[in-house]
């Protein structure tokens, strides 16, 4: 039992509402509501109520926390405000069945430092994220915000910035890998006025939502490294291009924008100095090409998003014709932290080429979905099943995709890989932005190849022939295997087809999009053999491979599968084995999840026959002894 | 909406981005937001406006998705077939919300009343499948809570 000191009206408590775009939609702005009402109908001295951005951990949202004693609730509701108002802010006794629980040990932590979740992290980038509220420039400010910049202006040369920053070691966290202080000094030398600095947020890769938080949860750090940016490169016109599916970002931005103009850390004459700088937010309209800093500055002219051919480099002609500069959300967000902390300590951290903390999206079947920051270097496994807790409901691990829609997948040997730009590259991968999804036994290595590839196809802008005609090609094909219908030299025409798209592809977009197809074929080769040789999927997922079967010495005929299917595939009476009519089958599996977990008379195989009466039977099975 | 009411909101967009034709994306963004949809009178407008030939713009209203050429009905569902709700299931929601709602994704209902589209990632993946309907987001879908949570809407 966790006791705290019991509020004496002179110590001030704050509860810290996350209202990242995750906790939102579990209700997050009418939890904040009903805790400031409840704490003033209560009258309690001392209390206050706030919100910060995202904390990272998606999974247990709406999670709040309570300062300073660091009291972490998880999948908090409307419903348990007043029990938290009551127990925890007014009467000092925190309330236990809203900590947070330990996935593997089952045991409740109620400290928010405690959970292994954020104990293994070390947080660069988000170290402010769910720690102050994003919507006020003087908690930025409190925490050393803003700092930097003035530490630049008056102390550095731009030339002196650059330079630290290229000692740091810092690399474009937007996937390339690029160090981002050359690129800087490309722009530093460019001839031509004026300089435009862009910050690329059209973070359009499916299954990833780092910068998406971190403009959510800390837009000053974002700003504040770009007017860095800007100093060290001599732009005096920036902009942050966010993608339109991202409101509360573009919200808190523009907010972020305005703030700092007031406070003369943007615009004119910048702390008093004859350094100005005017930022801009743009909004995209859902193109995922845009990320590509070619479309993306055509995007920005109010242009159809298409990339063109470099060189030249957007550093000699970019926005406008311009010389221009383009860097990652993640990667402006880490300078701040570079030039207050110096670049011998940031170098310190990560790999012998891969320095600093990589920010990674944690999703798909994982026990704890969320954003996490580690050190590069770091292996995999560590990843998933210590910081990620493993993966729910007892299945085991098949693949984990990183890079989204351009990287790929990689198997269990690959666990105890380092993550870093080198090994995920060697590993036929890449770090990519930052989406890390993990794949179970569940899930069909071909369906995932043509998830990704449909994905492309659709985005591919149309402007470069392998791109649209190839990856047209091979969708068909994984279509047609995922169907059932595909034939030996596929296997072939994909690889072929992928290596012509890779090298005659004009933008990144097309150069990777063969890369989930690439990847599985060499680690799970003996899917897509099950596939093409034996009609069978492995994995019992595609429904054309797949048959459902309802066991004649298990069914008890209590007719809940009959009255679910949607198709009316299902034929039976009471005290009768049912049978499923394969013809009418439409295999939604909607008959195994509803089968009472009793009888589990229902099974799904593929590339079996299982003997079961053509017709409905009298039922022989015995009640089984647990009923309810 | 009347075109002469269409005319009238095209020419006050234009005039707050002081006929800017860098910013025709920003501009359809805003016109669309007045108007539900960019009908054929509206982009004509525009092209008028601005002093550009339709060409571009019809050239930049189709080539991004957020752009609609056809009315759209009043509430807009998003369906995201983001990975993480790939692999959770998103592929069953949206069958089951196309057989609920008797439209094919992209369409719109007759009565005008949902459009369905899907959306590629909403960044929203620890909560997987999502749907988004207008502003709110709906976490952990299933083909089941399809039908009550459609019913919170007329």
């Amino acid at each position: 039992m966790t006791e705290v000191k019991s509020n004496n009206g002179n110590k001030q408590r704050t509860i810290y509402i996350c209202q990242g775009t995750g906790c939102v939609s579990g209700k997050a702005f009418e939890i904040t509501e009903a805790l400031k009402k409840a704490v003033a109908e209560q009258g309690l001295q001392g209390v206050n109520t706030d919100f910060t951005g995202c904390h990272g951990f998606c999974e247990q949202g709406p999670v709040a926390i309570v300062e300073p004693e660091g009291i972490f609730y998880a999948c908090v509701t409307v419903a348990d405000v007043p029990e938290i108002v009551d127990s925890h802010l007014r009467d000092g006794k925190p309330v236990e069945r809203l900590f947070y629980k330990d996935p593997v040990s089952g045991e409740a932590i109620p400290h928010h430092k405690d959970i292994k979740f954020y104990n293994m992290q070390q947080r660069i980038i988000l170290r402010n994220c769910g720690r102050l509220n994003p919507e006020r420039i003087e908690d930025y400010m409190a925490t050393g915000g803003y700092e930097s910049l003035k530490k630049c202006l008056k102390e550095m040369t731009p030339e002196q910035v650059i330079e630290e920053v290229k000692r740091s070691g810092l690399r474009g966290r937007g996937g390339a890998g690029f160090p981002t202080g050359m690129k800087w000094e490309f722009l530093r030398n460019a001839v031509g006025e004026p300089k435009y600095m862009i910050c690329n947020a059209d973070e359009g890769d499916p299954g990833a939502f780092m910068d998406r938080s971190t403009m959510e949860g800390d837009p000053h750090t974002v700003l504040e490294g770009m007017i860095i940016a800007a100093y060290a490169t001599g732009s005096s016109e920036g902009y942050i291009y966010i993608r339109a599916e991202y409101p509360l970002a573009v919200k808190r931005v523009r907010l972020a924008i305005q703030q700092s103009e007031e406070k003369g850390f943007l615009g004119d004459n910048i702390m008093d100095s004859d350094f100005s700088f005017q930022l801009h937010v743009k909004e995209g309209a859902g193109a995922f090409v845009c990320g590509e800093e070619t479309a993306l500055m055509a995007s920005i002219e109010g242009k159809r998003g298409m990339p063109r051919s470099r060189p030249p480099f957007p550093a000699t002609s970019g926005l406008w014709g311009k010389p221009s500069n383009i860097n990652n959300v993640k990667s402006l967000a880490t300078v701040p932290v570079i030039i207050a902390r110096g670049a011998d300590w940031y170098s310190s951290i990560g790999t012998e080429k891969s320095k600093g903390t990589c920010v990674f999206a944690l999703t798909g079947k994982i026990a704890n979905s969320g954003l996490i920051e580690v050190p590069m270097g770091i292996p995999l496994r560590e990843i998933i099943y210590e910081i990620g807790g493993g993966i729910p409901g007892n299945k085991n691990f098949k693949a984990v995709q990183t890079g989204g829609p351009s990287g790929g997948c990689l198997p269990e040997s690959y666990l105890d890989q380092s993550v870093d730009y080198e090994s995920l590259a060697a590993a036929g991968s890449m770090m990519g932005s930052g989406g890390m999804v993990v794949l179970d036994e569940e899930t069909c290595m071909i369906d995932i190849a043509r998830y990704f590839l449909s994905f492309t196809q659709a985005e591919s802008c149309g402007k470069c022939v392998p791109c649209r005609v190839g990856t047209k090609q091979m969708l068909d094909i994984l279509e047609r295997i995922c169907r059932g219908e595909g034939r030996h030299e596929d296997i072939d025409l994909l690889q072929e087809l992928g290596k012509q798209i890779t090298a005659g592809s004009l933008c990144q977009l097309g150069q990777t999009a063969p890369n989930p197809v690439l990847t599985t074929l060499r680690y799970f080769r003996d899917e897509y053999e099950a596939h093409i040789n034996e009609n069978r999927c492995p994995a019992l997922f595609c429904a054309n491979l797949i048959s459902f079967y309802i066991l004649p010495d298990k069914c008890q005929g209590c007719g809940i599968c009959l009255r679910n299917c949607p198709t009316e595939a299902i034929v039976g009476d009471k005290r009768m084995v049912h049978v499923i009519n394969q013809e009418k089958c439409v295999k939604c599996g909607t008959c195994l999840e509803v089968c009472p977990e009793r009888f589990s008379a229902v099974v799904k195989v593929s590339a079996e026959e299982v003997d079961v009466p053509s017709e409905p039977i009298p039922v022989t099975a015995e009640k089984p002894q647990t009923s309810t | 909406m009347e075109v002469k009411e269409l005319k009238e909101k095209v020419k006050q967009v234009l005039q707050k981005y002081q006929l800017d034709e860098s910013v025709l994306v920003d501009i359809l963004h805003d016109i669309q937001a007045e108007c539900g949809y960019l009908p054929k009178e509206v982009l004509e407008e525009t092209s008028r406006g601005l002093g550009v030939p339709l060409s571009r713009i019809y050239s930049v209203a189709t080539f991004f998705k957020a752009f609609s050429l056809e009315p759209r009905g009043r509430h807009l569902i998003h369906v995201c077939t983001g990975t993480a709700c790939h692999v959770r299931g998103t592929v069953k929601v949206l069958e089951k919300m196309e057989q609920a709602l008797g439209i094919k994704t992209g369409e719109t209902t007759s009565d005008l009343k949902f459009t369905l589209e899907t959306v590629n990632c909403v960044g929203a993946c620890a909560l997987g499948p999502m749907v988004i309907i207008g502003e709110n987001y709906h976490g952990e879908m299933t083909p089941e809570t399809v039908g009550p949570v459609l019913e919170n809407y007329n």
